[in-house]
């Protein structure tokens, strides 16, 4: 019983960090270009982000 | 050049890149001497294409960032004010990129607020889902046997997940139901929201009393499976109007204002009064109603009134914003403000005529209107009943409770946006941007089918009809002064000839024609006065005609009629055997409309005929019962595309035509309107089906509620599957469209080449 003490808080936290990782390339517009995204990952190019 | 611009290859001409004024004006200053300018380039689809014209961009010192969006077709570039001192010209950025062979061009402002709703949307969903996967675990763990404490514990973190997950991805539905409560009537939204507040709040007070069902699970899954739905549909319409926004303005932004000392500044439009000196150049388009002061040329005037033929304009000929110069330059006085000029009276016409859509409930709606007083009575009888027969009215209210969940529209909710989502994708891929799901709707009750000629029926660009009798040797002599001029019936001869003599030195007499001499004599092409001087007979002809000739004496006359958009016959005919009346109505004279009518055998058409009287004969018919499509281009469309019960556009119409219309096509041929009607008819059929699915489904899991049966699994298992069944119907449209597509034509890819401006 005890157990459950710690897995429930470790699930929803695991749970929430993929929530948070959702909205954090929701905020950075990686949504933004989804057919350009497609291309782009197959340039050979310095490899460099821009900006 | 690269290897995937299709249809660049033509000619680039720089006039149809934005001026470099244009540009300044456009723009958006960042702070530090960087500004932003947005242009959508319609050509780009693959990799190379970004790397093309990003490397072209970033070699350039006045570049600061360039970034292609591949998804939207448009390049966003931040360039510096000025590089060491000297001002950057941007037209120079663009015509890098259009060195690249990609065609770029200013589009009308994009509306920020839809990305914004877009983010929240997802927002929304993202929250729903975490909230609905970890509410599912825990669900699970209660239903395979969790006991008294542990099951407590279970419900109130459930509880606790459930609430601002509500209250955040809720909102959308809540606020919606509200809206129509509060306006008398019923939507979707309001059953949706009742059923998921009213099951919370007995799931929280079920919680607080320790007992064994509680129903958090259903609450936040139905939110998360509407929500998908939601955001699916909302995407669709962003995807489309992000391409009609993209086509090209034809409205200028501003124009070059001469200042009594001579000074030359070129100013928005809104900034342009009455009194105000204008210079338009050959290639223009009038900014502002004016009155010509000084030049002579030729003007098209299709857009505006249907005309097909260019008129001449000299000094103190009144001319309408949005006709485009063609041969000549024009010195105006502009007569009007940007407000008061004949487009803002079409705006204003077009408000007056908002009706057919605006009256058109959504057929969702409608189903929610019979619906949703039916399960609410339903739920509330049971709540009765097995109060007064049974005496315990907490079990009464538990079942009742459970009907409403059972019964939850989730397969309602998603029957409808599914479906419209799958047609809506299905027509983009062929050209064809549906603006609204609604369009849909009412496109497939569309009985009627009115079209505007020109630009519409047919493409508003001459065509030569006798280059066999002509001859090859004068057609190549004509071509040879023809590709010197942007006329309409200049681009004809120079697009029929398959060579072109060389002329030394072309000059082009506004109004009357080209001239230009060589070793034969003094040639000529342009109207028959022009050509032949003295010896012209006024000709009698009701056909378009340029004549050549040599010295004064006649080599050829050519003639021209306006070219059938492609498939336009077919379109017609096919609209026929289906049973829709057809109709023509256009701003052009009789004996052309006459003429027109005769070849497609349209029995049903009206001539001369101005904006208020489009509108007119679009409500007149729609008092006769009759659902008007409405198929049209021109400014003078407008009001009537907006006032007719549906309306398609193709992507070369007048900017406030492409706004009125519910959808615009992006390819040549008229089958589109055709094509559009088919799916549109397909996808009513398969939200009757699944709208019959849902209420089958219904049949069967109502009783089961009614008899107290339904416990928390048994509902979230119900409600999974209808859903399922729903969304794998509305994939079904994938298969018939693959069908339409193999008997039809082969689909086109979007060309610039359609979208741009002559």
């Amino acid at each position: 019983m005890n157990m459950l003490i710690v897995l429930i808080p470790v699930a929803l936290g695991l749970g929430g960090l993929g929530l948070l990782a959702f909205l954090w390339t929701l905020k950075s517009g990686q949504y933004d270009d989804l057919d350009g995204a497609a291309w782009r990952v197959l340039n050979d190019d310095d490899g460099k982000p821009d900006e | 050049m690269s290897c995937c611009a299709p249809g660049a290859e033509g000619a680039m001409d720089n006039a149809t890149l934005p001026s470099a004024e244009e540009l300044w004006l456009s723009s958006r200053a960042l702070g530090d001497g960087l500004r932003q300018s947005d242009l959508s380039v319609p050509d780009v689809y693959c990799g190379t294409c970004i790397t093309t014209i990003e490397n072209a961009l970033k070699k350039r010192p006045d570049v600061a960032r360039a970034r292609v969006n591949l998804s939207t077709r448009r390049v966003s570039i931040v360039w510096k004010e000025d590089v060491a001192g000297t001002r950057t010209d941007p037209q120079a950025i663009v015509q890098a990129v259009a060195d690249t062979g990609y065609r770029p061009h200013l589009f009308q402002d994009a509306e920020a607020g839809n990305d914004a709703l877009r983010n929240q949307l997802l927002r929304a969903v993202a929250v729903a889902g975490f909230a609905a996967t970890n509410i599912m675990l825990l669900s699970v763990s209660v239903w395979s046997g969790a006991d008294s404490a542990t099951r407590d514990l279970f419900h109130w973190i459930s509880a606790l997940i459930a609430a601002p997950a509500l209250v955040y991805s809720g909102r959308f539905f809540f606020s919606s139901a509200w809206n129509a409560l509060k306006h008398g009537h019923t939507n979707m939204d309001v059953p949706i929201s009742l059923a998921v507040i009213l099951s919370y709040a007995i799931s929280l007070w079920e919680t607080m009393h320790h007992a064994e069902h509680a129903w958090f699970d259903a609450t936040v899954s139905l939110l998360f499976f509407l929500l998908i739905g939601r955001t699916l549909d909302h995407l669709m319409r962003d995807k489309a109007r992000a391409a009609v926004v993209g086509l090209a303005r034809l409205s200028p932004r501003g124009a070059m204002v001469i200042a009594d000392n001579g000074e030359r500044n070129y100013r928005p439009v809104e900034e342009i009064r009455p009194g105000d000196t204008l210079f338009v150049a050959a290639g223009e388009r009038i900014p502002v109603d004016g009155v010509v002061v000084a030049g002579a040329s030729e003007v098209d005037w299709s857009i505006v009134n249907g005309e097909s033929l260019p008129q001449p304009a000299g000094e103190g000929e009144k001319l309408l914003a949005g006709t485009l110069n063609l041969t000549g330059s024009l010195t105006l006085r502009a007569t009007a403000e940007a407000r008061n000029s004949f487009l803002a009276e079409v705006i204003s016409l077009m408000e007056a005529a908002e009706g057919g859509k605006a009256r058109y409930r959504r057929i969702a709606d409608r189903a929610a209107q019979l619906y949703s007083p039916v399960v609410h009575l339903l739920a509330f009888t049971c709540f009765l009943a097995w109060g007064f027969l049974g005496g315990d009215w907490k079990h009464a209210l538990m079942v009742a409770v459970a009907v409403l969940i059972i019964t939850c529209p989730c397969a309602l909710g998603l029957a409808v946006p599914v479906v419209q989502v799958i047609a809506a994708g299905r027509l983009y891929k062929s050209g064809i941007m549906v603006k609204d799901g609604s369009a849909m709707e009412r496109l497939a009750e569309a009985t009627t089918a009115l079209f505007d000629k020109t630009g519409t029926l047919t493409l508003g660009s001459p065509r030569l009809v006798n280059a066999g009798e002509v001859g090859d040797e004068a057609l190549r002599a004509a071509a040879g002064l023809a590709v010197h001029s942007r006329h309409p019936l200049s681009r004809a001869i120079a697009a029929a000839a398959d060579a072109a003599e060389e002329f030394a030195s072309v000059s082009e007499i506004a109004g009357g024609g080209l001239e230009a001499r060589d070793g034969r004599g003094l040639w000529r092409l342009g109207s028959r006065n022009f050509a032949l001087g003295d010896r012209a007979v006024a000709g009698s002809s009701q056909m378009t005609e340029t004549v050549l000739s040599l010295d004064g004496r006649e080599v050829a006359t050519f003639r021209f009629e306006d070219t059938l958009r492609p498939e336009a016959a077919a379109t017609v005919r096919r609209l026929q055997t289906e049973g829709m009346s057809v109709g023509i109505l256009s701003g052009d004279r009789e004996p052309v409309v006459a003429a027109l009518a005769r070849r497609l055998r349209v029995d049903r058409w009206m001539s001369a005929l101005d904006p208020q009287g489009k509108v007119k004969a679009v409500e007149a018919a729609a008092e006769a019962g009759e659902k008007v499509l409405m198929v049209g281009d021109g400014i003078n469309d407008a009001p009537a595309l907006r006032s007719a019960h549906v309306s398609i556009a193709p992507s070369t119409a007048a900017d406030i035509g492409r706004q009125a219309s519910d959808f615009v096509f992006m390819r040549d041929s008229l089958s589109a309107v055709t094509e559009a009607i088919d799916v549109s008819r397909r996808a009513g059929r398969l939200i009757r089906e699944n709208f019959a699915l849902a209420i089958v489904y219904n049949i069967i899991a109502v009783p089961i509620a009614i008899a107290g049966y339904a416990t928390p699994l048994i509902a979230a298992v119900a409600m999974s599957t209808s859903s399922i069944i729903v969304v794998a119907n509305s994939l079904r449209l994938n298969r018939f469209s693959d069908h339409v597509r193999a008997a039809g034509e082969p689909a086109k890819p979007v060309h610039a080449k359609e979208v741009l401006q002559p």
